[in-house]
C-alpha cells in the first residue's frame, strides 16, 4: 500500500490518529437572516454584494483570480446520452460549446459553419465533475513533510489562513483528478480546528499559480469542524477544547468576537459615509474579516461535522448570530436528519460508504445519499480524497444503486446531481456552471459510456470550452513539473 | 423474484439452524473460475456445505429446495488477500483495534488467529456484499516483521479459521527503512539477521536450550515462529513498492529459498519479467495510482493489467476492515485499465485460493468444494451490482448488518415514536 497521507479520512487510518482527519464545512447562504425552511435546497448562489464591507475590499484587491480559459474553439458534440443535471436525459443529443459557453443543448442542435463535430455515438455527456471537498495541492503528492500544508494545527480558531496560500499548483493528482473528468473544485484546509481557515474554489486547469486557478467570482468558503478532531488536537495539548462542549463555546465565542468586529465597521463605514472626516478605520484583523465575511453573507461555512446530533448543534449556533450554513461536510449521519436538512436548505456531502475509522463515522450506512435525496434535501459526494476525486462517479453510482435496493427508483438523471449542480450550489457558483444549459460556463465531460458504470471513462474534459484532457491525444493531457523525468525509461522492463 | 427472497429470508431466519438441505441454484450465468468455465443457465447443487454438482445439464436433486436464479450472475464467495476484518472495530478507538502489537521482541510469534473476534460488527457488512473469505494480517508496529496472518470465513463464529498461520507479514521499503535506523540498507541486514539467526536456531536447538549457543537477534518464540518461513514452508509476505526495493526482495528470497509473495507492489510493473521469472505472486490494490511517496513514483492504474500480460500471479487486496467489500469496485477498474475480466474475478477467488494453499476447497465453484457462493444481480465488478444471496460454506447468511438496522430505523423520519422504538 503507498503511504497513507496525513489528511486522508480513508479507512486504513490507523496511522492518521495522531493527525486531524480532514473535513470540510458547509457552504452558507449568502444571506445574513435566520434560515427559511424552504422545501428545496436554498439557492446558494454568491450573495448580491450590497454592501461590501470596506474591511475586504484590500484583500480583494490583491489574490483575484487571474484565469484564463484554454485556447478553444467552437465543438459540438453530437448524438450521445446528455445528463444535464438540469432535467430528463436527451437521447441521442448534442451540446455545442462556443465561445467558453455552452450555447446549445438538445435532440437536435444546428451545426454552424466550421464547427468541430465530436460524435458522441454510444458516449455519455455530463457536466463537468465537481469536488466540494479536496485537498489537492494543500496535501499534494508526494506526501512528503515538506508538502504537508493542509492544517494549520497550532490554535483551534485559524480562522485568518487561507488554503490558496497553501496550494502548489504542481501537485500531480490535478491532472488524475481531471483524467477523472473533475472541472472545479474547492480545496479546504483541514479539519483540526474550529475554524480551518478559508478554502479556495478552482479551475482544474495548470497554472504556476493558484491565481490563475482560481474560480471567478466563487465566494470564499470558511472551513469549520464539529466533534472529535478539534477536542482531540487541542485537548491532548491540554488546553481547550477538549470536549464537544469545549468545541461549541469556542465557535459562539469567536463569534460574539466576529459580531462585535462588524459592527465596529459598520459603524465606521456609516460615520465615513456621512462625511465625518474623522472616522477612524478600526484596525484590520484577518481571523475576524473572514468570520464577519461570513455574518455579512460573503463567505460560505464549509462545515465538517460527522453526527446527526451535532448538525443539530451547529444549527441552533447559525441561528444564534445569524448566518447560515450551506454544507456539512463528511455528513455520515445526515440521513437521520435528512427532513432538517432539507428544511433548512443546508447540503450534504457525503461519502459512498466510508465508515468506522473512528467513532462519530461509526453509524455510516450505504443509503446516506439516497435518503438525503429522497427526503427533497441537497445530496453532494465528495471526495476527501484523492484516490477518491478520481472515481466520484462510481461512488454516486454506488450509492444510487444502494438507493434503488430499497426502492427509492433513483436515475442516472438524479445520480448526476451530487457530483455536478449540487455541490456547484453549495459553493455558490450554481448560476455558472454544474449542468448543461445554454449560458453556463462549457465545463463538460464525454464519457466512453454511462458515467454510472466502473469501465466508463472519461474521454473527453473540456473546461470553459478548452480541451483541457483528451484520453487519446498526449498533447492534451498536462503533466506536472514534479513528473517530469522520474521514471527512467531504462529502468523499465515492460512496455508502459 | 420475491419467492426467491422468502426463501432466503426463511433461511437467513435461522442461520446456525440451518438444516443440511439441499439447494439447487437454477437460471443462472454460472462464473465456475474453474474447468466448467462460464456456464449460461447453468445449475448449481449444495449439499452438506459441499458443491455437489455445477453444470449446464445438472438435474435438481429430488427434494432439493431450488433457487430461481434467471438473470442473475453465480460466482465464487470473494476473497480479500489482505484485510483487518475480526481485528478491529474502529480504527481510532484503540481498545477495538487488534491489528498491530508495539513490541519488537514477539512479532514474528504475533498471530492474529489470538486476536480475530468472528462477531465483529464489520463481518456482516462485507459478507452482505459477497466477500466470505480473507486473509486476515498483522499491521507493522515497531518491528519490520508483523506476525502471522490467517484465514478466516466470514460465515460467523465457529470454526470460522481456515487456516493459520497463513503467511509471516514483513516490511521493506520506505517502512523498513524508518524501522531499522533510517535506511534500508538496515531493514534488509535486520531481516537478514533475523533469517539468519531462525536457521541455527533450528539446526542448534538444544545447544540453546542449554544455554550453550551465541545470543541471538529475537526471542525464542519469534525464532520458532521464523522456522517454517526460513525453510520455505510458510510464505513470506514483503510489503514493497520501489522497483529497485522489488529486485532486492526477490534476491533475499532466492538467497535464502524463501517462498515470497509481494505486496502493494507499485512499480512492479517495471520489473515485471523478473517478478514473473521468480514467479512470485503479487498482491495489489487497483486502486493505488497516486506518486504518494518517492517509492511509489511509477504507481498507475494499469499495473494490474501491467503485471498480468507480463505473466505474474496477481491477487487483489483491500487492505481494509471495513470496507473490504470495495475490492470488487478495485476489481472494476482493474478492468477498465486493462485487465481481462476473468483475470479480475479470478484475482478475488481462484487466484488467492492457490496463492494462499487453500485450492483444494475453495476458489472454483467445482464438485466437492466448499460452498462459498454469491448471488449477484448484475455483473459483479460493476459499481452498481449487489449480492442478492450470500452463501458461505452452504449456509445461507442473513442479509443483515448494523447498517441495514440502522437505515431501517431512519428510513422513514416521520414514525410516531422517537426512532429508538424502531427495533429490527
Amino acid at each position: 500500500m503507498p503511504t497513507i497521507r496525513p489528511d486522508s479520512a480513508r479507512p486504513p487510518v490507523h496511522l492518521l490518529l495522531l493527525v486531524a482527519f480532514l473535513g470540510a464545512g458547509c457552504a452558507s447562504t449568502p444571506t445574513a437572516a435566520p434560515p427559511a425552511a424552504p422545501a428545496e435546497p436554498a439557492n446558494l448562489a454568491p450573495p448580491a454584494k450590497s454592501s461590501e464591507p470596506q474591511m475586504t475590499k484590500n484583500a480583494q484587491a490583491s489574490y483575484s483570480s487571474s484565469y484564463k480559459p484554454l485556447p478553444s474553439q467552437p465543438v459540438l458534440i453530437t448524438n450521445a446520452t446528455l445528463l444535464t443535471a438540469a432535467g430528463d436525459r436527451i437521447e441521442r443529443g448534442s451540446v455545442l460549446l462556443r465561445d467558453g459557453k455552452i450555447a446549445a443543448v438538445g435532440a437536435s442542435v444546428q451545426a454552424p459553419a466550421g464547427v468541430t463535430v465530436v460524435d458522441g455515438t454510444g458516449k455519455w455527456v455530463t457536466p463537468g465533475v465537481i469536488d466540494a471537498h479536496s485537498h489537492l495541492g494543500v496535501y499534494p503528492a508526494p506526501g512528503v513533510e515538506g508538502n504537508d500544508d493542509g492544517n494549520e494545527a497550532t490554535s483551534p480558531n485559524t480562522a485568518e489562513v487561507w488554503a490558496e496560500h497553501s496550494v502548489w499548483p504542481q501537485d500531480p493528482q490535478f491532472p488524475l483528478s481531471l483524467a477523472a473528468g473533475v472541472t472545479t473544485m474547492q480545496i479546504l484546509p483541514g479539519s483540526a480546528n474550529l475554524f480551518g481557515g478559508r478554502s479556495v474554489t478552482v479551475k482544474n486547469v495548470p497554472a504556476r499559480g493558484v491565481y490563475g486557478m482560481k474560480f471567478p467570482g466563487a465566494p470564499y468558503g470558511l472551513k469549520m469542524a464539529c466533534g472529535e478532531n478539534p477536542k482531540r488536537v487541542y485537548g491532548s495539548k491540554g488546553r481547550a477544547p477538549s470536549t464537544r462542549m469545549g468545541n461549541v463555546a469556542g465557535y459562539r465565542d469567536a463569534w460574539i468576537q466576529a459580531a462585535k468586529y462588524r459592527q465596529s465597521w459598520d459603524d465606521y463605514e456609516r460615520k465615513r459615509k456621512a462625511g465625518d472626516k474623522d472616522a477612524i478605520p478600526p484596525n484590520r484583523d484577518l481571523k475576524l474579516e473572514t468570520l464577519a465575511g461570513v455574518l455579512a453573507g460573503d463567505i460560505l461555512v464549509q462545515n465538517h461535522c460527522y453526527r446527526a446530533d451535532e448538525m443539530l448543534t451547529m444549527i441552533e449556533i447559525a441561528k444564534e448570530f445569524g448566518y447560515k450554513i450551506a454544507a456539512f461536510h463528511h455528513a455520515v449521519e445526515a440521513y437521520k436528519i435528512a427532513d432538517v436538512l432539507a428544511a433548512n436548505g443546508i447540503c450534504a456531502d457525503m461519502w459512498a460508504d466510508w465508515w468506522g475509522f473512528k467513532m462519530e463515522a461509526f453509524d455510516g450506512i450505504r443509503e446516506n445519499i439516497p435518503l438525503v435525496e429522497k427526503a427533497g434535501g441537497c445530496a453532494v459526494v465528495h471526495s476527501d480524497s484523492a484516490n477518491g476525486i478520481q472515481r466520484l462517479n462510481q461512488e454516486a453510482a454506488k450509492a444510487m444503486a444502494a438507493g434503488n435496493r430499497m426502492g427509492l427508483h433513483l436515475r442516472e438523471e438524479d445520480a448526476i446531481r451530487w457530483i455536478t449542480i449540487n455541490p456547484a450550489k453549495s459553493l455558490g457558483i450554481g448560476q455558472q456552471t454544474g449542468s448543461l444549459e445554454p449560458g453556463k460556463m462549457a465545463d463538460v465531460v464525454l464519457w466512453s459510456g454511462n458515467p454510472f458504470s466502473v469501465y466508463s471513462r472519461p474521454e473527453k474534459v473540456y473546461i470553459d470550452g478548452g480541451l483541457a484532457y483528451d484520453r487519446n491525444d498526449p498533447s492534451h493531457q498536462p503533466e506536472m513539473d514534479f513528473e517530469l523525468g522520474i521514471r527512467d525509461e531504462q529502468g523499465t522492463e515492460v512496455e508502459p | 423474484m420475491k419467492k426467491l427472497l422468502a426463501i432466503l429470508l426463511a433461511l437467513a431466519a435461522f442461520p446456525q439452524a440451518v438444516p443440511a438441505e439441499t439447494l439447487a441454484i437454477t437460471g443462472a450465468t454460472i462464473h465456475t473460475m474453474g474447468p466448467e468455465g462460464t456456464l449460461k443457465n447453468g445449475t448449481l447443487v449444495i449439499e452438506d456445505g459441499k458443491i455437489r454438482a455445477v453444470g449446464a445439464s445438472v438435474a435438481v436433486p429430488a427434494g432439493s429446495r431450488r433457487i430461481d436464479a434467471r438473470g442473475k450472475v453465480v460466482t465464487p464467495g470473494l476473497f480479500d488477500s489482505v484485510s483487518q476484518i475480526g481485528l478491529v472495530e474502529v480504527d481510532a478507538v484503540e481498545g477495538s483495534s487488534d491489528t498491530t502489537v508495539e513490541d519488537d521482541r514477539i512479532t514474528a510469534a504475533f498471530n492474529v488467529a489470538d486476536a480475530l473476534n468472528p462477531r465483529s460488527t464489520i463481518i456482516p457488512v462485507n459478507r452482505i456484499e459477497g466477500v466470505t473469505r480473507a486473509v486476515v494480517a498483522p499491521r507493522a508496529g515497531r518491528s519490520l516483521i508483523a506476525g502471522q496472518a490467517a484465514i478466516i470465513h466470514l460465515g460467523g463464529p465457529g470454526d470460522y479459521l481456515v487456516r493459520s498461520p497463513v503467511a509471516m507479514f514483513a516490511v521493506l521499503g520506505e517502512r523498513g527503512a524508518g524501522l531499522s535506523g533510517g535506511s534500508r540498507g538496515g531493514a534488509m541486514l535486520r531481516l537478514r539477521e533475523a533469517f539468519q539467526d531462525a536457521l541455527d536456531y533450528a539446526a542448534n536447538r538444544k545447544a540453546f536450550e542449554q544455554g550453550d549457543r551465541r545470543e541471538y537477534a529475537l526471542s525464542r518464540l519469534d525464532l520458532e515462529a521464523l522456522i517454517p518461513v526460513v525453510k520455505g514452508q510458510l510464505p513470506l509476505v514483503l510489503t514493497v513498492d520501489r522497483a529497485s526495493d522489488i529486485e532486492a526482495a526477490l534476491r533475499l528470497a532466492k538467497e535464502l529459498d524463501l517462498k515470497l509473495i509481494l505486496r502493494s507492489a507499485a512499480e512492479g510493473w517495471m520489473v515485471a519479467r523478473q517478478i514473473a521469472e521468480a514467479k512470485v505472486p503479487v498482491l495489489v490494490d487497483p486502486l493505488g495510482n497516486l506518486p504518494e511517496s518517492f517509492e511509489s513514483l511509477g504507481a498507475t492504474l494499469e499495473t494490474p493489467a501491467r503485471l498480468y500480460k507480463a505473466g505474474v500471479t496477481v491477487a487483489f487486496l483491500s487492505g481494509d476492515a471495513h470496507n473490504s467489500r470495495n475490492i470488487k469496485q478495485a476489481a472494476g477498474n482493474a478492468v477498465a485499465y486493462g485487465m481481462p475480466w476473468e483475470a479480475a474475478l479470478a484475482a478475488m477467488t481462484s487466484v488467492p485460493a492457490r496463492i494462499w494453499g487453500i485450492a483444494d476447497r475453495y476458489g472454483t465453484l467445482e464438485p466437492g468444494k466448499d460452498a462459498d457462493v454469491v448471488i449477484w444481480d448484475g455483473d459483479p465488478l460493476e459499481v452498481t451490482t449487489f449480492a442478492d444471496a450470500v452463501f458461505i460454506r452452504g449456509r445461507a447468511m442473513p442479509m443483515r448488518s448494523r447498517q441495514t438496522e440502522l437505515r431501517d430505523r431512519y428510513k422513514d423520519l416521520k414514525t410516531p415514536l422517537p426512532p429508538a422504538y424502531q427495533k429490527p
